[in-house]
């Protein structure tokens, strides 16, 4: 009994860090899977990767004035991620190049930025700590801001909720019935940027996109409704981002790579055990219904 | 406006980067009139119709909408995302929009109206049903429901019939009989020259230009046809500019 709770409780009972990471973690978890769900479904996944490049150059101006200080960089990171979408929607409007080739664009130009802004100042291992993140660091700072991330998310995806399956299920006929379409659309890409920064500090700009999209293509497999499949992406969230967290403190992994791979694990037994993954699709390959 | 019009085109030009889709269009549609829009692909019927619904913005001319009219959209079913995790019933709840917007709570009587709307289309029973096992027919009756919904008196429909097996496509004729006798303007896009001539007493043919415009029988011609199916569809990057907007000063 004791060894359980000192593998299992202890390290959040005792250790502030572990603390400090467990709630931001789960706050992180109600608030980027939804978001993540509505990008999948949005056929948007590799968006949400692409933006999470993108933010790279603002936190490096933030780090490049101040240090590695989490408010200038994840306000730089906001600014940047901003810019972007804003950049490769109106590019995708102005000309007849689609969104998702102006966004590879200027990811890629953000990301060599990022990294070259980074190097100006910062020694390597400094680059590491930005493109993967640090649960060891995670301030009290850092805390209210994923606070104040979840709450707006949360609050967001509540208010906006009709608009944005109106959006993803038939675009033109939104369209036909509201003048919001343009605006639910900035106000989601806003949301994905806004809960990239939020995972920024503990995931690093490489990793913090996968709390968004692994949950939610989990959770594909098995439920076909988009509430449920929302509850079930925050649950596979945070149950993973525990298991990371304690996997990374009981050994010498670093945690931001340890949660994603939780979340891998979920996903890969959720692609071949899921209702709609590939064993239940076989085992039922040879037979059918009378109707 | 004349009040007897629903619609009124004035020398509308809609297009996609400076190339024309619907050319100097003028007329009206007479309110409870019942048209269809016939042209090869590319002629400017869909564009047209999200002309009317303000989704394209007019490149010179205008239109008008006379301010007792509510629309409703059909738009290509194409347009729906099928594999999205939705139930018709959330599909047909669309139609509610302009009563509950973003934020308003569907009432008793709403859940009535969608319930009813399901059923007049024959997919009783369907309400729970994953948009994605349905057929394109059950797609498309769906879609009707929606229009059911809007309860609007201006209606366009945008190729309802396309690739929809000859039972959906005379139940769903007998919705469009219905509404045409409640008095509602119906406009829609439709392939099937026969099909139109035997429904719908009003044509607009459409290549770009309007080739011709009124009684179905006396558009459909043999000559208007032959002339609206040698129409080129592709643009032509060098194409002039149009000296109608020259003569205005549209064009520098």
């Amino acid at each position: 009994m004791n060894e359980i709770y000192s593998f299992f409780i202890a390290p959040f009972a005792e250790v502030p860090f572990m603390q400090r990471a467990l709630l931001s973690a789960v706050l992180l978890s109600f608030s980027a899977a939804p978001v993540g769900v509505f990008l999948m479904l949005r056929r948007m996944s590799l968006t949400g990767d692409a933006m999470s490049h993108a933010i790279l150059p603002g936190a490096a101006v933030g780090f490049f004035l101040f240090g590695l200080q989490i408010i200038p960089m994840t306000i730089g990171g906001l600014i940047a991620g901003i810019l972007v979408a804003l950049a490769a929607g109106a590019v995708s409007r102005l000309t007849t190049q689609k969104e998702d080739a102006s966004l590879a664009a200027f990811y890629l130009i953000s990301i060599a930025l990022g990294v070259l802004i980074i190097s100006m100042r910062g020694a390597d291992d400094e680059l590491l700590h930005i493109l993967f993140g640090s649960v060891e660091d995670l301030t009290n700072d850092t805390l209210i801001l994923i606070i104040i991330v979840a709450t707006l998310t949360i609050t967001s995806l509540a208010v906006l909720w009709r608009g944005l399956v109106a959006e993803c299920l038939d675009p033109l006929f939104f369209r036909s019935i509201s003048s919001l379409s343009p605006l639910v659309h900035f106000i989601f890409l806003t949301l994905v940027v806004l809960n990239l920064v939020g995972g920024f500090p503990a995931l690093g700009s490489l990793l913090s996109v996968g709390l968004m999209i692994l949950p939610a293509t989990a959770a594909r497999f098995w439920v076909t409704s988009i509430f449920k499949m929302s509850v079930l992406a925050v649950s596979f969230a945070a149950l993973s981002s525990i298991v990371g967290l304690l996997a990374s403190y009981h050994s010498t992994a670093p945690a931001g790579p340890a949660v994603i791979l939780s979340l891998g694990g979920v996903y890969i037994v959720s692609l071949f055990f899921g209702k709609s993954g590939i064993l239940q699709n076989r085992s039922t390959g040879h037979h059918h219904r009378a109707g | 406006m004349n009040e007897q019009n629903a619609l009124t085109f004035n020398n509308l030009t809609l297009g996609y980067q400076s190339h024309p889709a619907v050319h100097h269009l003028s007329g009206k549609i007479k309110k409870g009139s019942l048209t269809a829009i016939v042209g090869a692909n590319g002629s400017g019927k869909s564009t047209l119709l999200r002309g009317i619904m303000g989704i394209n913005k007019p490149m010179s001319g205008s239109f008008e909408i006379d301010s007792d009219q509510t629309l409703a959209y059909l738009p290509q079913r194409a347009q729906v995302d099928q594999s999205f995790p939705a139930s018709v019933l959330e599909l047909v709840a669309l139609g509610l929009w302009s009563k509950r917007g973003l934020l308003g709570r569907f009432t008793k009587e709403d859940m009535q109206t969608l319930y009813q709307a399901i059923q007049a289309v024959g997919l009783e029973g369907f309400e729970k049903r994953n948009i994605s096992t349905l057929s394109g027919g059950q797609l498309q009756r769906a879609l009707f429901a929606r229009v059911i919904v809007q309860d609007a008196n201006l209606i366009l429909l945008d190729e309802p019939f396309s690739a929809i097996d000859t039972k959906t496509v005379s139940d769903l004729l007998s919705l469009i009989a219905n509404w045409h006798k409640q008095g509602r303007t119906i406009i829609i896009v439709a392939h099937d020259i026969q099909l139109i001539k035997a429904h719908f007493p009003e044509t607009l043919l459409l290549a770009r230009d309007a080739i011709a415009w009124g009684k179905t029988k006396e558009v459909l011609t043999p000559k208007n046809l032959s002339l609206a199916q040698n129409f080129d569809e592709n643009w032509d990057e060098n194409a002039p500019w149009c000296e109608t907007d020259i003569q205005k000063g549209q064009v520098s």
